[in-house]
C-alpha cells in the first residue's frame, strides 16, 4: 500500500510525513498556546501573535477564522489544533462538529444516537 | 520476582476527565458510562497492584513536533499532570517506579527494542483519565505507574505486530525483576473515533466488538491488521488501538476475559473497557 491510498477514505486526512512537514510552523504555533501567558497574548491581539510565527498566509488565515478543515489541509494536526479551541474554551465536540456539515446540536444528537455510521463512509471509489 | 497478574484496557477520552473534575459523573449523559467502571473499581481494591505499566499516547502535551519518539518510557520518580490548554487536571502527581522502569528499559533495549528514556515527562489525559476511571478521586494515587508514551499522532505509528512483540518483551523484562511486585499492564486509547474532517463522529460498533472479542479469541488476527484497516474502519484516531496490543502481548498466549464494558458516546468516542487475566 501507498500513503496516497489514504485519500480514498472519505472526509479523512491522515497526518503523513508530507503534511507534517507542511504543517510544522502551524503546529508549533499551536504548542505555544500551552503556556497561559501566550494564550493571553494571543487573545489580546491574534493577528500580531500569529505574525510572530513563520506560517503561510493560508495557515494564519485558517487560525484567525477558526476554519479547522482549512487548518488540517494546511498541515495542522487535530491534537495541536486543540490548543486553539482550548484557548477559546471549546470542547473537542464543539470544535470537531464545525468540520462537519452539521450544527453543534445536530452533531451532538448524532453522537447520542450512536455516532456516524461506517456504511457509505469506507471508500470513495468503491462507493461503500 | 515481579509478576504480571492482570491486563486492562480502556479509552481515555478527555471529556471523561472533565466530567470527573467538574463533578458531573451523575448526570444523565455520564452516569451510564461511570456505572460501567464500578465493577473494575471494586476489583482493583482486591487486586491492589503495586505497579501499573500504563501504555498511552501523548496528545501534543509533552511532545511537540520537535521530537517524536515511537516508544518513550517514563523513568522518573514522579510525573506532573500536563496543562493541555485548560490548565492541568486537578489530580494527584503520578508516582513512578524508577528502578523497575530503568530495569525494563535496560532489558528491552538489549532485547532490541530501542526505547527512549524519559527522565522528565508531563502526563496528559491519556494517562490520567484511565487512572481516574479506575481509582476515582483519591488524595494520592494508591499505585506506582510506569508511563509508556507511544506515538500514534504522526503517521506511521508502530504496527500492531510490533506492539504485540513489544508486549512479549515487556513481560520478559518485568518477570526478570528480582523484587516481588504485583504488576498490571494497561493499554489505553480507542475505540472507534474520528476527531477531524467531514467524517468526524464515526463510530463502528461492529469493528469494536470484533476487536474486543479477538483480544481473547484470535489475537493473531489483530497482530496482522494493517494501519489502513484501523483508519478506514475505526476512524483516523481509532488507530490508537494498536496500543492495546502491547497489553495483549504482555499477557502471554492465553487469557481469560474477566469483565467487559462498551458504551457510545463519550463526546466523540466509543468507549471500550476490558479486564483480563493471563492464563499461564
Amino acid at each position: 500500500m501507498d500513503v496516497s491510498d489514504f485519500d480514498d477514505i472519505p472526509g479523512t486526512t491522515v497526518f503523513t510525513a508530507q503534511r507534517s512537514r507542511k504543517g510544522y510552523p502551524l503546529n508549533q504555533f499551536c504548542m505555544s498556546l500551552m503556556k497561559a501567558e501566550n494564550r493571553t497574548r494571543f487573545k489580546s491581539d491574534e493577528r500580531a501573535y500569529v505574525d510572530e510565527w513563520p506560517m503561510t498566509q493560508a495557515q494564519k488565515q485558517a487560525v484567525l477564522t477558526r476554519d479547522y478543515n482549512a487548518a488540517i489541509r494546511e498541515g495542522g494536526n487535530i491534537y495541536f489544533l486543540a490548543k486553539i479551541f482550548a484557548t477559546d474554551g471549546l470542547s473537542f465536540q464543539q470544535a470537531v462538529s464545525t468540520m462537519t456539515d452539521m450544527t453543534v446540536e445536530e452533531y451532538a444528537a448524532m453522537m447520542l444516537a450512536g455516532g456516524r455510521s461506517i456504511e457509505g463512509n469506507r471508500s470513495i471509489k468503491e462507493h461503500r | 520476582m515481579a509478576k504480571i497478574t492482570a491486563g486492562l484496557t480502556t479509552s481515555h477520552v478527555p471529556a471523561i476527565g472533565a466530567a470527573i473534575d467538574l463533578g458531573k459523573t451523575g448526570t444523565d449523559y455520564w452516569r451510564p458510562l461511570f456505572e460501567g467502571y464500578e465493577w473494575t473499581k471494586q476489583w482493583i481494591k482486591e487486586e491492589k497492584p503495586d505497579v501499573i505499566f500504563l501504555v498511552y499516547n501523548d496528545h501534543a502535551s509533552a511532545f511537540s513536533m520537535e521530537m517524536i519518539p515511537t516508544f518513550a518510557i517514563g523513568c522518573a520518580d514522579s510525573f506532573e499532570p500536563a496543562d493541555e490548554g485548560y490548565g492541568p487536571r486537578p489530580v494527584p502527581v503520578v508516582e513512578g517506579h524508577a528502578d523497575l522502569a530503568w530495569h525494563i528499559a535496560q532489558e528491552m533495549i538489549l532485547d532490541e527494542f530501542d526505547l527512549t528514556i524519559m527522565n522528565k515527562l508531563e502526563v496528559d489525559h491519556g494517562l490520567t483519565v484511565p487512572l481516574s476511571l479506575v481509582y476515582g478521586q483519591p488524595e494520592t494515587w494508591p499505585v506506582k505507574v510506569i508511563p509508556l508514551a507511544v506515538n500514534v499522532v504522526q503517521y506511521p505509528p508502530p504496527t500492531g505486530n510490533r506492539c504485540y512483540l513489544f508486549g512479549q518483551s515487556l513481560r520478559r523484562a518485568i518477570e526478570s525483576y528480582p523484587e516481588d511486585l504485583n504488576v498490571q499492564v494497561w493499554g489505553t486509547g480507542g475505540m472507534s473515533h474520528q476527531l477531524q474532517g467531514p467524517r468526524a463522529g464515526l463510530i463502528n460498533k461492529e469493528f469494536d466488538t470484533a476487536f474486543l472479542d479477538n483480544l481473547t479469541a484470535d489475537p493473531e488476527l489483530l497482530r496482522k491488521m494493517p494501519h489502513f484497516e484501523y483508519l478506514r474502519e475505526s476512524g483516523s484516531e481509532g488507530v490508537e488501538m494498536v496500543m492495546w496490543l502491547i497489553m495483549r502481548g504482555a499477557m502471554g498466549p492465553s487469557i481469560k476475559e474477566l469483565y467487559r464494558f462498551y458504551h457510545v458516546p463519550a463526546s466523540n468516542t466509543a468507549v471500550g473497557h476490558i479486564v483480563v487475566r493471563p492464563e499461564n
